[in-house]
């Protein structure tokens, strides 16, 4: 009990950043289960949002900016699937990832072009931001608000795929892409849903996400990126709800281990449980088991 | 008979023309500036040669879509300039380490050896649970190793051995090694003086050049026809009787080992070394550097990777700088539009001419001489094919 009262913030702040790797693993998550493809651009489009942010809260109020990051947001992460992954639908997996490698190399560089390398200074986001105390220990409003606002919109996410004809036409591309096809399900559109809804998140996420640090930089979601991929493949890759429990589990953990002390080594333990993971039950926590023909 | 003699005459053309490099470098260093942008492109293209072509061997000839290879760079350079730092520089570099655990140092050609082996013993390690794992799973495993790797090096407490998160230095460069001594003194009986000269270039294309070379070597013996067998349709290759576990090690050790060798000579070639430059973009860079040259193509990586690196240090540097024409700025140059462009120039690369430089042939004196020949010699026999 002792252990647990000393330790809340750490685990207070792994909540509220599982959250957030949560927002960006779901857009990892769908896009994997439609296409097959590590969207290895998906952490730039988060990192564009909180670029966007900055530039557009310099010269708009709050509650014009926010809608039109979202906006701006879904508006590339749907560019992007049309101009870079739909000419290579057909063509080898390996193909569509070196090219999502390179929008990612292209972001990063365009990123850095408009911000000119510094760090540029996140906006506070007044309702957010302000600090208050729960439970005896000082946090901000968003470490609170972060997991309800999750689970709120990832029980949404979960009733859109359940129950409206978009989320069932998804739903049945996921299993089988050409029979889909066949069956009169309109691919281009589903696909691009995938990515509006991605990246919907990641813009959602990248509020949440740069409000605890001081600055946007044109690497800052290469790291949060990869982690929220490793919460996506450590809860199943392609199965929702699975995405969300390892992003909270990764989140609590990277930083009950920063509580500890061992920095140095927080990124790293993510990657282990990658690897443990991907050794002992590829398919993830709640992943549908998959075998190869012939 | 015939094959034979063919297979002599490329053979001959091929030293001939590795001599006239070899020449033409030490000319260049004779004449030219040091800091010449020339030198710069030449060594660091060199070096990423090297490691496009080991990437190569993996991604492109064995079909293992892996993405470690920063990680094992740094394992290369670490491990050659740990053993290589004088030992009266050791308490100004491990300055908060009490001069490291370290005492004694080893000859630079084992060192840069030693560093490929270390790489390849990660690699085997790393190997074992890994290679099981299917293509993306693969890359996003090989990436997670490459940054645990990182984490270790930078840990305070491996500090005494890898200097934690500073810098390493006072190692041996490209250019005071032994062999720039042995040019130097060369230089000086033939001209009286030695000038610029200082081997620098000729030694990191002889030591990439023989790492190539085996290389090659390796992709065109037994063991490179099962790597293709494998790249090709795993379970056929199974089938026809290719032990796959035993075949995806070897094929990765080798290629770990020499990006530990590159890692090394990126070490020589820098002067200084920290963990926290090998991150993931590296292997980015690598990969795109590949598939520019053509996956599964040994010269297309070497062609692309001097291009790569002239462009992005040389050629396109003019994009960073304000110009003004006739008193108007002209829009968009600002420091950062060089990269802007070149990832552009990439991403055309990777969506539009997806084979890349070479696709998946081979450049060869006889290749080139048969095009040639087809070209500008119109009354040449049909019969010439590119080899």
């Amino acid at each position: 009990m002792n252990w647990i009262t000393q330790n809340l913030p750490y685990i207070f702040a792994g909540i509220s950043v599982g959250g957030q790797y949560a927002l960006i693993a779901i857009g990892y998550t769908m896009v994997y289960g439609i296409l097959r493809l590590i969207n290895f651009a998906h952490g730039d489009i988060f990192m564009v949002a909180g670029v966007i942010m900055v530039y557009a809260s310099a010269t708009m109020p709050m509650y014009v900016s926010i809608p039109l990051v979202i906006l701006t947001t879904v508006v590339i992460g749907v560019m992007i699937e049309k101009v870079a992954y739909k000419p290579l639908r057909s063509a080898p997996r390996m193909s569509i990832m070196i090219s999502a490698i390179g929008v990612s190399y292209l972001l990063q560089n365009l990123a850095l072009y408009i911000t000119g390398g510094l760090s540029q200074r996140y906006p506070t986001i007044p309702a957010i931001s302000k600090t208050v105390t729960f439970l005896g220990t000082t946090t901000k409003v968003v470490t609170l608000v972060t997991p309800v606002l999750t689970i709120l919109l990832v029980t949404m996410l979960v009733l859109l795929i359940k129950y409206t004809k978009i989320g069932i036409a998804m739903r049945a591309v996921s299993k089988d892409f050409e029979t889909s096809q066949l069956m009169g399900i309109r691919i281009n559109s589903v696909i691009s849903m995938t990515f509006l809804i991605g990246s919907f998140l990641a813009a959602v996420g990248s509020f949440l996400y740069f409000t605890n640090y001081t600055g946007v930089t044109p690497t800052a979601g290469a790291m949060p990126g990869l982690k929220a991929f490793v919460a996506a493949v450590f809860g199943g890759i392609g199965s929702i709800p699975g995405a969300v429990v390892g992003a909270f589990i990764i989140g609590i953990c990277e930083n009950i281990i920063k509580g500890v002390g061992w920095t140095t080594f927080s990124d790293a333990f993510t990657f282990a449980l990658l690897i443990i993971i991907l050794v002992f039950k590829p398919t993830g926590l709640f992943g549908e088991k998959s075998t190869d023909k012939v | 008979m015939l094959e034979k003699s063919k297979k002599k005459i490329n053979l001959t053309v091929s030293t001939i023309l590795i001599i006239l490099l070899l020449f033409g470098l030490y000319l260049m260093e004779l004449f030219l500036s040091p800091s010449n942008m020339i030198f710069i492109v030449l060594q660091k293209g060199v070096i990423y040669a090297l490691v496009a072509v080991s990437m190569n061997l993996l991604n492109g000839f064995t079909g293992l879509f892996s993405l470690g290879q920063a990680g094992f760079m740094l394992i290369g350079a670490y491990t050659y300039a740990i053993f290589t730092i004088p030992n009266e520089a050791r308490t100004a570099v491990y300055q908060y380490f009490g001069g490291g655990l370290i005492k004694f140092n080893l000859p630079v050609t084992i060192s840069i050896i030693l560093a490929g082996v270390m790489a390849a013993v990660f690699a085997f390690l790393i190997g074992l649970p890994v290679l099981r794992l299917k293509s993306d799973y693969l890359a996003i495993a090989t990436l997670g190793f490459a940054e645990i790797i990182r984490a270790i090096f930078q840990w305070n407490a491996l500090g005494p051995i890898t200097n934690g998160s500073n810098l390493l230095r006072k190692f041996p460069s490209l250019d005071s090694t032994g062999f720039s001594k042995w040019i130097q003194k060369i230089t000086c009986d033939i001209f009286g003086k030695t000038g610029n000269v200082t081997g620098a270039t000729i030694y990191a294309f002889i030591a990439s050049g023989i790492c190539i070379a085996i290389i090659v070597l390796l992709i065109n013996s037994t063991y490179g026809r099962a790597f293709k067998a494998i790249r090709d349709d795993e379970i056929a290759a199974e089938a026809m009787g290719i032990n796959l576990a035993k075949h995806k090690q070897i094929a990765f050790c080798i290629s770990s080992f020499f990006a530990g060798i590159s890692g090394a000579l990126l070490a020589m070639y820098q002067t200084t070394i920290q963990a926290s430059a090998f991150k993931s973009a590296m292997t980015y860079e690598i990969l795109l550097v590949v598939v520019i040259g053509g996956i599964g193509s040994i010269t297309g990586s070497c062609i692309s990777s001097f291009l790569f690196i002239a462009a992005s240090e040389w050629w396109l540097r003019f994009l960073d700088a304000e110009k003004y024409v006739g008193g108007v700025k002209v829009p968009f140059l600002r420091s950062g539009f060089r990269k802007v462009v070149f990832s552009i120039i990439i991403m055309a690369i990777v969506l539009f001419y997806r084979q890349g430089i070479m696709g998946t042939r081979e450049l060869t004196p006889a290749g080139v001489w048969n095009w040639f020949k087809k070209t500008f010699i119109k009354s040449a026999p049909k019969k010439s094919k590119e080899a």
